[in-house]
């Protein structure tokens, strides 16, 4: 019995030092060499200032610019909180939810039914994307806050289109802020 | 559901069971101490862990030694965890590179029921990452407890084969040498490559600080990142599941794009699927362990089917939506999913995860539909045999094994065999043990919990129904080493966290050593020659009875338990019923 602890608890620490330091040390170093911005988080500098990742979703609220999905992640878009809303389908407060931003956007567009990815929270609450469904069915509203062109926000829609990877995997896919910047950059 | 959604199925299930045969031979090799290509580079770094941990790899051990080595590496590892979260807070561990956010120690209770949670491969987390656990205790303990743990399981495993395998023999193999070679030779150069992979697809790899955007709105927005990657990696692999974030695999940064999505799924399975075909090879039973992957496969297949159909479904008090899929958006319940992966990745994903014991998860269960909910708490508690966790679910499913031929024996009316070994009153007593555990924790501690309105009740996220299924699913996942969640339950609490720990401990530890004892007794007996009367364990005979005992002993177990969760959720939702 003496011998099992013993070589247990040296066991223990040696291979700590492998699969603990020397491994996630390793491949650090070698994912800074090959991929630097993509192990650095993929962030999106503007002006010299990070605004975002391009991979984490952020919250938008005004009229000129796409919304994104319900986010439950801390008090919305916190990307030192990920989550859910949890609710289960047979949550009262989630229907009242996913019925009450219905209505507000139904009263901007009239008749349309609303996608049901810009109603629902994702389960990451840092969702980059929403449908191409949903990316159109803003496009009226950014248009008419803008002042310009629906057609031409549309194209700008239809351009940032991702498509499902080799045609398969996935869903087609708008990543939001990067729309949002083009958006910005468009119209200046 | 939409015919790309089955092309994915098509397209995974198409690569997963290309890698049997190669990985199955690959995993052999490594296993029985042969020769393999990474040799020259691996053989130094394993005698020096042999020489450095004081391992004398040439001695055999019996099950009691085996057991004993295997209880006494996972306490004094469980304790290393639960210190360093303590202490993470503390001096030199706090230094600023290895703890940026300046967390403090973790509170007693939840720094157990973590340790526990690594330790038993079942990544069951109270807490939320970002905000609890330094960048030093992820990767040297949480991260490290993946790879080991997987490797107990990968151990345990080819123990039992060993046992079936050897004749008269007093002993079973050497723990710490299966353990290193799983590690050195299988887990570590998988992770390396795959990790890489995943930077390169946007999964970040560094040591900053949490980074502030400002973004266009003029908000501060708090980036965490850290060392996910090489984390994320072993999660998978290790079938551990224990996320680097809270959202897990939903997260981008844990799964970016729908290609690293399919690589997760495939990481999970590869080892669990590839050990059947280990399983035929040193036996020298091909066919048996092409059964044995038949019986898996048809289990996942209709899994898969059920939550697919189930969560494609419109929500039937929601009006006005879109709820339908178009050709550009997946439509059906895109609550807790992820728009990237849609209702097909997502459906496959969390089938994948409560098949095998990985727990990840790239959508909240919990707001899984009532029916496409029971589905993946259904495959937990069948026992995670169908492909299941790394060697666990080859131990597990070999049980099954095991009580397949005793019924089929008693049917005939003579003495069980399998693969040349008698089937006698102990080797069923241990079957049944490791059956009976099971069922046991998981429903006395849900009935204890569901009793008890201010310890268990208070947590709930979701009244009615759902609120037993939270429960119930919390110690279904620990106690079946899973450790994926009806998220909503607010676990980080001091009786959750004391039980649940508990749960997981029992889960693991009871049923392992019945099956120690098993691969004992087995590698003792001589070898009898087949006769006629010896039913055979390959071809769709056997796969079907041991298909029919899985469903049988699982489902009739738990069937009151699901009838009055998400049975009864889904009947009052179709009739108009909301809690």
């Amino acid at each position: 019995m003496h011998s099992v602890w013993k070589t247990s608890i040296r066991f223990t620490l040696v291979t700590t030092v492998l699969l603990g330091f020397a491994y996630p040390l390793a491949i650090t170093g070698v994912a800074h060499v090959l991929f630097s911005h993509q192990a650095s988080g993929s962030l999106i500098l503007k002006n010299g200032h990070v605004v975002g990742s391009a991979l984490l979703g952020q919250s938008f609220t005004s009229d000129k610019y796409f919304h994104p999905r319900i986010s439950a992640a801390g008090n919305g878009y916190d990307a030192a909180n990920s989550g859910g809303s949890n609710y289960a389908q047979s949550n009262l407060k989630l229907v009242q939810r996913v019925q009450g931003d219905i209505d507000k956007l139904a009263a901007q567009n009239p008749g349309k039914p609303v996608p049901i990815d810009l109603v629902t929270a994702s389960g990451s609450g840092l969702d980059p994307d929403i449908t191409p469904d949903a990316a159109y069915y803003q496009a009226g509203r950014v248009a008419k806050t803008r002042g310009i062109e629906e057609g031409t926000v549309k194209q700008l829609v239809a351009a940032h289109v991702t498509p499902r990877t080799l045609g398969l995997l996935g869903e087609p896919r708008v990543n939001v802020l990067q729309l949002n910047l083009d958006l910005d950059t468009m119209t200046k | 559901m939409t015919s790309n959604g089955w092309l994915q199925f098509a397209v995974f299930s198409a690569l997963l069971l290309l890698s049997v045969k190669p990985v199955g031979i690959y995993l052999a090799k490594v296993l029985e101490g042969e020769r393999t290509w990474l040799d020259p580079l691996l053989r130094p770094i394993e005698k020096l862990i042999y020489k450095l941990g004081g391992v004398n790899a040439g001695e055999e051990m019996n099950w009691r030694e085996y057991a004993f080595a295997l209880l006494g590496f996972s306490a004094v590892s469980m304790l290393l965890t639960y210190m360093m979260e303590r202490l993470q807070g503390w001096g030199p561990l706090a230094a600023s590179w290895l703890n940026p956010r300046k967390l403090a120690g973790v509170e007693q209770a939840l720094a157990f029921n973590t340790a526990a949670s690594f330790t038993t491969n079942t990544n069951w987390q109270s807490y939320v990452p970002e905000t609890t656990m330094s960048y030093l205790t992820q990767m040297s303990s949480l991260a490290y407890h993946n790879f080991a743990s997987a490797a107990v399981g990968i151990a345990v495993a080819v123990a039992l084969v060993r046992g079936i395998k050897r004749m008269s023999s007093p002993t079973i193999g050497n723990f710490w040498v299966d353990v290193t070679r799983s590690i050195l030779y299988v887990l570590l150069p998988g992770c390396a490559i795959f990790a890489l992979v995943l930077v390169w697809q946007g999964v970040p790899q560094n040591f900053h600080p949490y980074t502030q955007a400002t973004t266009l709105e003029s908000q501060t927005q708090t980036i965490a990142q850290g060392p996910v990657a090489s984390q994320e990696a072993i999660k998978m692999l290790g079938t551990n599941g224990g996320g680097f974030f809270n959202a897990n695999s939903a997260h981008p940064f844990e799964n970016p794009t729908p290609f690293t999505n399919l690589l997760e799924m495939l990481a999970i399975f590869v080892i669990p699927a590839a050990l059947t075909f280990t399983l035929g090879r040193l036996t020298g039973s091909p066919g048996h362990g092409w059964a044995v992957l038949a019986t898996m496969f048809i289990l996942f297949a209709v899994g898969f089917t059920t939550v697919y159909w189930a969560e494609s479904h419109a929500h039937p008090m929601i009006h006005g939506a879109q709820q339908a899929g178009t050709a550009t958006a997946p439509g059906g319940n895109m609550e807790g999913k992820e728009v990237r992966f849609g209702i097909a990745q997502t459906s496959l994903f969390a089938t994948i995860t409560t098949d095998a014991s990985c727990g990840a998860v790239n959508g909240m269960h919990d707001s899984f539909t009532a029916l496409g909910g029971m589905v993946v708490l259904t495959n937990i508690m069948l026992g995670e045999v169908v492909f299941g966790g790394v060697g666990a679910g080859l131990y597990g499913i070999l049980i099954f094994v095991v009580l397949a031929v005793f019924i089929a024996g008693l049917m005939v009316g003579r003495t069980p065999e399998y693969l040349g070994k008698k089937i006698e009153a102990y080797d069923v007593k241990m079957a049944m043990l490791y059956v009976l555990i099971f069922p046991l924790i998981i429903l006395v501690l849900t009935a204890i919990f569901v009793l008890a309105p201010t310890v268990g009740l208070s947590s709930l996220n979701n009244a009615g129904p759902h609120g037993l299924t939270e429960i119930l699913y919390a110690f279904t996942s620990a106690t079946g080493n899973n450790g994926s969640g009806f998220a909503g339950l607010n676990a980080n609490t001091w009786w959750y966290n004391v039980v649940l720990g508990g749960a997981m401990l029992g889960g693991r530890f009871l049923m392992v050593v019945p099956v120690l004892a098993l691969a004992g007794n087995l590698a003792s007996k001589k070898s009898v020659p087949p006769s006629p009367g010896t039913f055979p364990v390959n071809g769709g005979l056997f796969t079907v009875l041991l298909t029919g005992v899985i469903l049988i002993l699982g489902a009739l177990t738990f069937f009151p338990a699901l009838s009055l969760g998400p049975i009864l959720e889904h009947l009052l939702l179709k009739s108009g019923q909301l809690f």
